[in-house]
């Protein structure tokens, strides 16, 4: 289970994410709704060891304290992000972009394993496999950012809007592949605009108002509140 | 209503190695329309925009714009014509400020100008896109969303005649989405031609008067998006359901 | 032009003026010392301008520098000095387009090595003529022109430098420049010819490099290609520029004035030793100040303000 407590982020005196307490369990999807300076991006790439936290706060994966742990240390331990920009190496082809991700020592006795799982869950890119990623287009980018998060073998797997850019069968292919992946045991904290959608598949939901947690319910709940149908559901 | 033609796109291909990542796409942009492009992930929209605005080249086919062959033109020349355009994945200079990065559009091409009229353009555009107050911020400390509105500002400094947004909407809130549209909207509203290419399917219904839909490289329907958007062959390839 | 700008303009118009009354001071070890801190500022100063904003690594210095040396070499029997210098002006610009249009379109490495290459191609040109047409591989330079004649001519040229680079700074095309620097795609979709900007600037320093190299041909009397396309002038330029920072016009000024005077006494003290221990200062250099020396007076000041704030 992944835990954080009292967890902030200040850039200089601009305080991003202030005190923020989540949980995450294993098998569970849970989604984080927030405009887009709420401190969301800021709040996953905290918790991967990427952006410095204040003291004070701790980020605790299955008992184990990894606060202030450099970022290769958080996914030895086994957060895996898939970032909002993708981070994919362009001039790698996909499978080599993919094997890279089994670099954790975890990870690299299951390996071929993980291959399989991941080209399972994102036929596409067995077809494309040899091709270099930056020829490839955004959507199938995006699929070999998560492919790649999956091979590190993570027990919890955040992901930065990973909708961002997909056409609509493939949002509703990558939501159904995550409630899979969800289905292995990871747990998943998911950072995304399309509300709808992630609430969907998600158990539970917090929403992120200014850098602070402005509520914590069910995602059942969430989607039956007001001010977020009102805020992230659209009127329609 | 036909008030001229601003875009000829006839039988253009474009092929990488043996990827054929457009295949004999033809299409017309009237004067002032805002036209959707969309379709599947790798379907070839953004390789149809990198060849209109200069960024590739043709490998067959002819694209005109006012009438001239622009099918062999450098990017520059393209965009000092009029053509301005957004990326997909946001294209920030990371070493210049805010302020910089929207000026960077307006130095050379079209509609181009310095000193304090540059300064005040780009002022004046980052207020219209919804941030003000980070003039002088280095661009590395934005979000990716407003770096996205500073390249929105950056294309719109050269006053362009055509406006190729590629996925600009992507990644706003349901909240933001509305002020998205209505921003594009007013852009149609001072004169401009656009080619949108998005996933959202909200706003495809609400900006486009047409839609061309891509698949594989391949034009496979075009016309209003409540025809287009209902045809079986577009939902079977891109939407998965009736309404998404 | 704003008052600070003036103020900078008339203190260096002052620094300008000091440091030319130089050879009535002495004529001798401190007037050496000055040509060749002129002689790389001149140097160091035009590269960055192309350099600087471009990141483009140009190694092709010493094949402008050369060329410049031998117009003046080949010529100084036949026409005044000063017409030798516009040539070496022309020829220089005629060889850094041709070059620029042929190679601005490699990018990184592969423009670093065409760099390279091209002065030793020039070299080998040059000693094949010389071998083939005249019976030595050398050429006497022999004027009535001083060492404060030679100094006096690089230190007008590097205010000519300094100004244009002052105003390249401020134009449309300093900014182009930077634009291309951070994305070429971008500058491009922008309306800027990004080829021709990368040429006009390429061609500015070659042009510099090759005045350079005819005022100084008088300085060293006998010339030959081992001297005059020496890839040592294209890596101390380099390296002096980057120890000083190329992003500023007076960046590589503080590089030029440490490392001439370091390699003054590394040469004088450790003959045998010279090359080994310039290596190990260039690494100890680098290690301390990554950023140059500007970087570190930018921290300074940086600093200063912040505790006065």
């Amino acid at each position: 289970m992944l835990e954080t407590r009292n967890l902030s982020v200040f850039y200089g005196r601009h305080r991003a994410v202030e005190d923020v307490s989540v949980t995450v369990s294993k098998g569970e999807v849970v989604v984080m709704l927030g405009a887009n300076c709420a401190g969301k991006s800021t709040f996953l790439r905290a918790v991967s060891g990427l952006t410095p936290v204040m003291t004070g706060g701790s980020v605790v994966l299955d008992g184990r304290d990894i606060t202030h742990h450099p970022p290769h240390a958080v996914v030895e331990a086994g957060i895996a992000l898939v970032p909002e920009d993708r981070g994919v190496f362009g001039d790698l082809t996909a499978h080599e972009n993919l094997i890279l991700g089994a670099h954790p020592r975890r990870a690299r006795p299951h390996q071929a394993q993980n291959l399989d799982r991941v080209l399972s869950l994102f036929p596409k890119l067995a077809e494309r496999r040899k091709q270099v990623v930056r020829t490839m287009s955004g959507g199938e980018q995006q699929m070999v950012a998560i492919g790649r998060a999956m091979m590190s073998a993570p027990s919890i797997l955040m992901l930065d809007e990973p909708s961002l850019g997909l056409s609509p069968l493939l949002c509703s292919e990558l939501f159904r592949a995550l409630a899979r992946v969800k289905e292995t045991g990871v747990g998943i904290l998911l950072v995304e605009q399309n509300a709808k959608q992630s609430l969907a598949i998600a158990d539970r939901g917090y929403l992120l108002d200014n850098g602070h947690i402005a509520a914590a319910d069910s995602a059942e709940a969430l989607s039956r509140d007001e001010k977020v149908k009102r805020a992230y559901l659209g009127a329609g | 209503m036909a008030l001229g033609m601003v875009l000829t796109v006839e039988n253009v291909s474009k092929q990488f190695g043996g990827l054929h990542a457009v295949q004999g796409v033809s299409f017309g942009l009237e004067e002032n329309e805002v036209l959707g492009l969309i379709g599947p992930n790798g379907s070839g929209k953004t390789t149809m925009l990198n060849l209109i605005s200069g960024a590739y080249k043709p490998s067959a086919g002819r694209i005109a714009l006012y009438g001239k062959d622009i099918s062999g033109s450098s990017a520059n020349a393209i965009a000092t014509m009029g053509v301005a355009r957004t990326f997909q994945i946001v294209r920030m200079l990371p070493s210049l400020t805010v302020l910089e990065n929207v000026a960077a559009g307006g130095v050379f091409g079209h509609g181009r100008r310095w000193g304090q009229e540059l300064e005040e353009s780009a002022r004046s555009l980052l207020t219209r896109v919804g941030l003000k107050n980070a003039e002088d911020a280095p661009v590395s400390v934005l979000t990716y969303i407003d770096q996205k509105r500073v390249e929105l500002a950056r294309a719109l400094i050269s006053d362009p005649k055509v406006l190729l947004l590629d996925e600009w909407l992507a990644g706003l809130s349901a909240s933001e989405l509305e002020t998205g549209i209505a921003l594009i909207k007013e852009l149609r509203a001072e004169g401009r031609t656009i080619i949108v290419v998005e996933h959202v399917m909200d706003a495809i219904r609400s900006l486009c008067d047409r839609c061309i839909v891509m698949n594989s490289g391949a034009k496979i329907a075009e016309g209003a998006p409540k025809n287009v958007l209902a045809d079986s062959e577009v939902i079977r390839a891109y939407l998965g359901t009736a309404d998404a | 032009m704003t008052a600070r700008e003036k103020r900078y303009l008339v203190l260096g118009g002052l620094v300008f003026v000091a440091v030319a009354f130089l050879p009535f001071a002495d004529t001798g070890y401190w007037l050496s010392l000055g040509i060749s801190i002129a002689m790389y500022t001149v140097l160091a100063t035009s590269w960055a301008l192309f350099s600087g904003p471009t990141h483009y690594i140009s190694l092709a210095t010493a094949a402008f520098f050369g060329l410049g040396m031998y117009v003046a070499g080949v010529g100084v029997d036949l026409l005044p000095f000063p017409v030798l210098v516009l040539l070496a002006a022309a020829g220089g610009a005629v060889l850094a387009a041709v070059v620029g249009l042929a190679t601005l379109r490699l990018s990184g490495v592969y423009f670093v090595i065409f760099t390279l290459g091209l002065a030793e191609l020039v070299r080998q040109i040059v000693t094949w003529v010389q071998t083939t047409m005249g019976s030595s591989s050398g050429l006497y330079v022999l004027t009535g022109i001083t060492e404060p004649m030679i100094y006096w001519q690089l230190l007008a040229l590097a205010a000519l430098v300094f100004l244009v680079g002052w105003w390249i700074g401020r134009s449309r095309l300093g900014f182009a420049l930077r634009i291309i620097g951070n994305d070429e795609v971008v500058a491009a979709h922008s309306g800027i010819n990004t080829a021709r900007v990368k040429v006009m600037l390429f061609v500015i320093s070659g042009t510099v490099a090759a005045v350079t190299g005819a005022i100084l041909a008088p300085r060293w009397t006998y010339i030959e290609p081992t001297i005059a396309f020496s890839a040592m002038i294209s890596f101390q330029v380099v390296i002096m520029a980057l120890l000083g920072g190329a992003h500023r016009l007076w960046g590589p000024l503080l590089g030029v004035i440490p490392f001439t005077f370091l390699s003054d006494q590394i040469s004088a003290n450790f003959p045998n030793q010279t090359t080994l221990l310039f290596g190990v200062a260039f690494l100890l250099i680098v290690y301390a100040i990554p950023n140059g020396v500007v970087g570190l007076v930018e921290n300074l000041l940086q600093g200063r303000k912040w505790r006065s704030g």
